[in-house]
């Protein structure tokens, strides 16, 4: 079976490590926060000037000034730091954001990313997307395998405006974990009862498959 | 000490000066820590063809949605944008220009230009179509554009509280580009929540220094929640 949302965020919330600074997008990647792994600790950066963020508050403490990068009203963990967007970014651009996770509509076998915009249709911006790419120094995409036309997003080559080029170390979609490495997609675990043979047809870039692919573990 | 007082007590002087084609950067983030009462000025004087440097351009009724109903921007330079109708209608047909600029290079360019830098070299964005037409060079092997600094003929901020010499301090993230944005006004116009005393800011607390800061009003604000999210029950 494919993983649903919550399943993608369990398999990415496993590559969390003790002292992480972490930054996660919108979407799936904003679920990784729900399966932090109970033995590890780890700090959560919003780019529009939180490090530190934690869970949406109760209706007494709504605050229109605390705010994540989604929007969305939140609120500090203790240890948490409130800064300005040039701040925000000096950490992302600067490498020490540990660990990115967003969302994609492609990745190809060299790393590069196409996650903002579609042409013709409405172009509503990178937001902080591309610094994120540019500058942390392990980046996971979440999305599912193939498009709702069945069509792959793991390609040979982008086919839509880049976000970003060479960045992307690491994919979890429905159906697999692949690592991008030496200009190919490198597979190292398939969704529990999916077959490699269903992978295989659903990746149109070059996908280097070793004799033996384990099935994730999911909680 | 009169020299040092920043302090005006209407909107007509807050915002006095500003004129048909300036170029105004906004603090905010979506809805958040946005000048409401400085943008209600604006729609209010009615200024035409603004460029407006500012990360979103608020909603169909609030925030800088409520000037695009007059038509008065020309322009957005910002990293996220079409949360309103109207925006999208001006845009697709061609009266709203729009330079969609990275967030993180859109705060660095306005830090650099109320720092007096007019350019800087960053990863972001090279390799996409953010780098069109612009130098790219390579240090220590990573392959970099330049970006040049942003300046405007007035900023407009919101801060939590200022003293009357226009020393700040910003709330929460309300805080966002408003810090950024008080640096690189010609004319830099701040609405606080509170006026305080001289003095009653410490010196290390203080955000923005009121070198940076020429006019500061104060307001009451409405606040508006863009995505109300509660925590589960129970």
């Amino acid at each position: 079976m494919s993983l649903n949302r919550e399943q993608i965020a369990m398999r990415v919330a496993q590559e969390l490590k003790d002292g992480d600074y972490v930054n996660l997008g919108i979407g799936i990647p904003t679920l990784v926060a729900s399966f932090v792994p109970k033995d590890i600790e780890v700090m959560l950066q919003s780019e529009n000037g939180l490090l530190g963020m934690g869970p949406y508050p109760t209706k007494e403490n709504v605050d229109a000034d605390m705010i994540n990068a989604g929007k969305e009203t939140v609120t500090a963990i203790t240890g948490a730091s409130i800064f300005s967007s040039s701040q925000s970014f000096a950490m992302i651009r600067g490498g020490h954001v540990d660990f990115t996770v967003l969302g994609a509509f492609e990745v190809d076998q060299n790393g590069n990313i196409a996650s903002y915009m579609i042409p013709r249709k409405l172009v509503k911006g990178m937001g902080g997307a591309m610094d994120l790419v540019a500058g942390a120094k392990n980046i996971i995409v979440t999305m599912t395998h193939a498009n709702k036309h069945g069509h792959s997003k793991l390609l040979s080559k982008c086919t839509l405006p880049l976000t970003g080029v060479d960045c992307i170390n690491k994919v979890v979609t429905d159906l697999a974990v692949i690592e991008i490495k030496d200009g190919a997609f490198h597979l190292l675990e398939r969704a529990p009862g999916v077959s490699v043979e269903e992978i295989i047809e659903k990746t149109d870039g070059k996908l280097i498959v070793p004799d033996d692919v384990p099935e994730m573990k999911i909680d | 000490m009169s020299g040092f007082n920043k302090i005006v007590s209407s909107y007509d002087e807050a915002m006095a000066g500003l004129t048909d084609n300036m170029t105004v950067i906004a603090g905010g983030f979506g809805l958040c820590g946005i000048p409401e009462g400085l943008i209600a000025q604006i729609k209010k004087m009615q200024t035409k063809q603004l460029t407006f440097v500012s990360n979103n351009c608020g909603v169909d009724d609030f925030g800088l949605g409520i000037l695009l109903q007059g038509k008065q921007i020309k322009k957005m330079i910002s990293s996220y944008v079409g949360e309103n109708a109207e925006f999208e209608r001006q845009y697709l047909s061609g009266e709203l220009e729009v330079e969609l600029t990275p967030q993180g290079t859109l705060a660095e360019k306005i830090r650099a230009g109320g720092a007096g830098i007019p350019a800087f070299y960053t990863a972001t964005g090279y390799g996409t179509p953010v780098a069109e037409g612009k130098e790219v060079k390579e240090f220590n092997g990573r392959k970099y554009i330049l970006e040049e600094a942003i300046t405007g003929d007035f900023a407009i901020v919101r801060a939590w509280k200022s003293d009357r010499m226009g020393n700040l301090v910003y709330r929460d993230t309300a805080m966002n580009f408003n810090p950024e944005a008080a640096t690189a006004g010609k004319i830099t116009v701040v609405e606080v929540e509170e006026i305080v005393e001289n003095g009653e800011l410490k010196p290390t607390e203080i955000h923005t220094p009121g070198i940076y800061v020429n006019r500061v009003i104060q307001a009451t604000f409405e606040k508006r929640i863009e995505r109300l999210t509660l925590a589960k029950e129970g």
